[in-house]
């Protein structure tokens, strides 16, 4: 795969680009700050690749246009912020129910509410699990770079197509606007292949022995699709076995395929003492941690850091927890993450939250200094 | 077989019967002379899309044999913007009700309207919440009753096509379930027409409004819709002291105007020629 020449790419951009490249053709959202970058550079970019971008009325209506989008046939992407993201999540769990692929960026600001829209945050990593309403599965990445962003946007729209199930990039303020150098295919490398109507004359849109692709609208196929508990035929049902077959089936599919979804990554120590788990720009510190205290001091210390946050990556936590003292979390908000992580370290590590919630990053020396009080 | 015979079969969801909707409810009537309207329109039933949003009519997506998106409370004309921009070579019918469209939809009515989209929107409009058992919606008349509004409204109505055209729909019309033949010639010209249009479909709701309004029954609300209602055509003839209290049916305008998908398609594909 030739490879462009470097350049200077913000990550908003980088996550603009990672969807064109991953066949999105469709982009329908609301101007908000930090995110409006990615709904301008696609209103740029759509059009060159014969795409459609449509600036809509009002958030709920961008997530609306981008299912339908999707249902007719189109990879679609939507671009927000904190009080946009809360707009959103009615249709987004509608999604979530009606087995539409779709992928919802969400630029973290400091909230709660108005708050304060130009500073970083990481407050909506619990919003991003059960912002929308009822007992759904969720798939959210939160991207630590600019070219995280742009491979784990690539991954959001396969994964989505692919499963059927919306998936949701949280990325926050610090790596939206952030610069970087990136090297970016020409053209991208994960590519799926493109939604068929070629399909088996008995497929079901909700077949019940299993994942089946999306048949888009207009190819003669005649189903229904609904908010509504259905049968494998997309028709309401209320009756209890096919709600509970139902629901098992949305939550299954992420078992399955917990595989390609999980994306976690372990630098530092074999045999660790310390660790930190963090994600999105807090890995940033947490990186420059690291490497003071274990590629220059050798000291017992790793960073696992989650580029998948939600379906929470459990295993990985209860092996990390078998091997150290401690688990640090660090996180811009006021303990979210952390929770899940004490959840699964099952009393075998002690974690330890290391939060900050005045719209700056957690630096490098804050994290420092609470690794040195363990390791004393 | 018949022509009406071969309609249920190829156009209806015949296995899904019988419907949820009250005995007396004109969903049933609006619903048929859509159907009507579709064979009437000569559409390929592959390339019609059928959109509904949250209430007892959208209901009736469910009910019709094409593609049908049975979205959330308020929304349907969002979704549809989506596939419609997706998909421009489909027919879209958005089928909604007077709260559904009017109330929680309202954003998304008016800028429908303003792009000039070309969907088919059908309000079915009952003056009233039906679903949720007699709330007052924007299209109650003022006065009248709702669980809501036990004392009767204060709140003044929408004109909802005034509003449309208003807001840069091209085509309003308005039928009612006593007429359904009219309806669905209504609903086949919006259908042929090129960008937003919408048909308001009065329809009676003996259960949760005629009832609690001391209206009759289905009998009266009918009878009663088709003595207050008078044509366009009809009242072009007549002096405005003889036209108080009377609701006008037809088409109340039909103008040309750029429709919104096919600009943007013509646009990016100018571009990239």
């Amino acid at each position: 795969m030739p490879e462009s020449k470097p350049v200077l790419m913000q990550g908003n951009e980088a996550c603009a680009v990672g969807a064109i490249h991953a066949g999105v053709r469709f982009y329908a959202g609301y101007p908000i700050t930090p995110s409006t970058e990615v709904a301008e550079q696609m209103a740029a970019r759509l059009p060159d690749v014969g795409g459609v971008f449509i600036q809509m009325e009002d958030e709920i209506a961008g997530m609306a246009a981008v299912i339908g989008a999707s249902i007719g046939g189109l990879r679609a992407i939507t671009a927000t912020s904190g009080p946009g993201f809360s707009l959103k999540q009615e249709n987004f769990g509608y999604a979530i129910m009606a087995e539409i692929p779709c992928v919802v960026v969400n630029v973290q600001r400091m909230g709660p509410s108005t708050g304060v829209p130009t500073a970083p945050a990481q407050g909506d990593m619990m919003q991003a699990r059960w912002g929308t309403h009822g007992d759904h599965p969720v798939i959210a990445f939160s991207p630590a770079s600019v070219y995280e962003t742009y491979y784990l946007t690539i991954a959001a729209v396969n994964l989505s197509q692919k499963l059927r199930q919306p998936v949701l990039i949280m990325l926050d303020e610090v790596i939206g606007h952030m610069r970087e150098k990136v090297s970016i295919p020409e053209t991208g490398k994960l590519m799926v292949e493109k939604s068929s109507s070629n399909v088996p004359s008995d497929w079901k849109p909700y077949d019940e022995k299993g994942l089946t692709p999306l048949v888009p609208f207009g190819f003669g196929h005649y189903y229904h699709v609904t908010g509504l508990f259905h049968d494998q035929y997309g028709f309401p049902t209320g009756d209890p076995l096919q709600v509970e077959r139902s629901l098992d089936r949305i939550h299954d599919k992420l078992k399955k395929y917990r595989d390609e979804i999980m994306f976690t990554n372990y630098i530092g120590h074999k045999e660790p003492r310390v660790a930190i788990v963090t994600y999105g720009c807090t890995v940033r510190s947490a990186r420059a941690v690291v490497k003071k205290a274990y590629w220059q001091n050798r000291l017992p210390v790793g960073l696992l850091s989650l580029q998948t946050v939600w379906p929470f990556p459990d295993k990985e936590i209860e092996a990390l927890a078998e091997q150290v003292d401690v688990i640090i979390v660090p996180e811009m908000n006021m303990g979210q993450i952390v929770g899940e992580v004490e959840r699964y370290a099952r009393g075998k590590a002690e974690v330890v939250p290391l939060n900050r919630y005045d719209g700056e990053m957690i630096n490098p020396d804050q994290i420092s200094e609470e690794v040195g009080r363990w390791l004393s | 077989m018949a022509v009406i015979e071969q309609l249920t079969q190829d156009f209806l969801r015949t296995k899904k019967l019988p419907h949820i909707w009250c005995p007396g409810c004109g969903n049933g009537i609006v619903t048929a002379a859509l159907v009507r309207a579709i064979e009437r329109a000569d559409f390929d039933q592959k390339d019609v899309v059928i959109v509904s949003g949250i209430g007892c009519s959208s209901r009736a997506a469910g009910y019709l044999n094409f593609n049908t998106l049975h979205t959330t409370h308020g929304r349907a004309l969002a979704f549809a913007t989506g596939l419609k921009m997706a998909r421009p070579e489909l027919k879209l019918f958005v089928i909604m009700g007077d709260g559904d469209c009017s109330a929680i939809g309202g954003n998304h009515f008016i800028h429908s309207a303003r792009r000039n989209i070309d969907l088919n929107a059908v309000i079915v409009n009952n003056h009233i919440y039906g679903m949720t058992g007699g709330q007052h919606s924007p299209l109650t008349p003022v006065g009248k009753k709702a669980t809501t509004a036990p004392r009767g409204t204060l709140e003044r109505e929408f004109d909802l096509l005034k509003l449309a055209r208003g807001a840069g729909a091209t085509f309003g019309a308005r039928g009612i379930a006593a007429q359904p033949r009219q309806l669905e010639q209504l609903i086949a010209r919006a259908a042929k027409h090129k960008g937003f249009s919408v048909v308001e479909a009065l329809s009676p709701c003996p259960i949760a409004y005629g009832r609690r309004n001391k209206l009759g029954g289905a009998v009266e609300m009918l009878r009663e819709m088709k003595d207050s209602s008078i044509s366009v055509e009809k009242a072009s003839s007549m002096d405005t002291s003889e036209l108080e209290d009377k609701t006008l049916t037809g088409v109340l305008f039909s103008e040309e105007a750029p429709e919104f998908s096919e600009e943007y398609h013509k646009s990016i594909n100018k571009e990239n020629a």
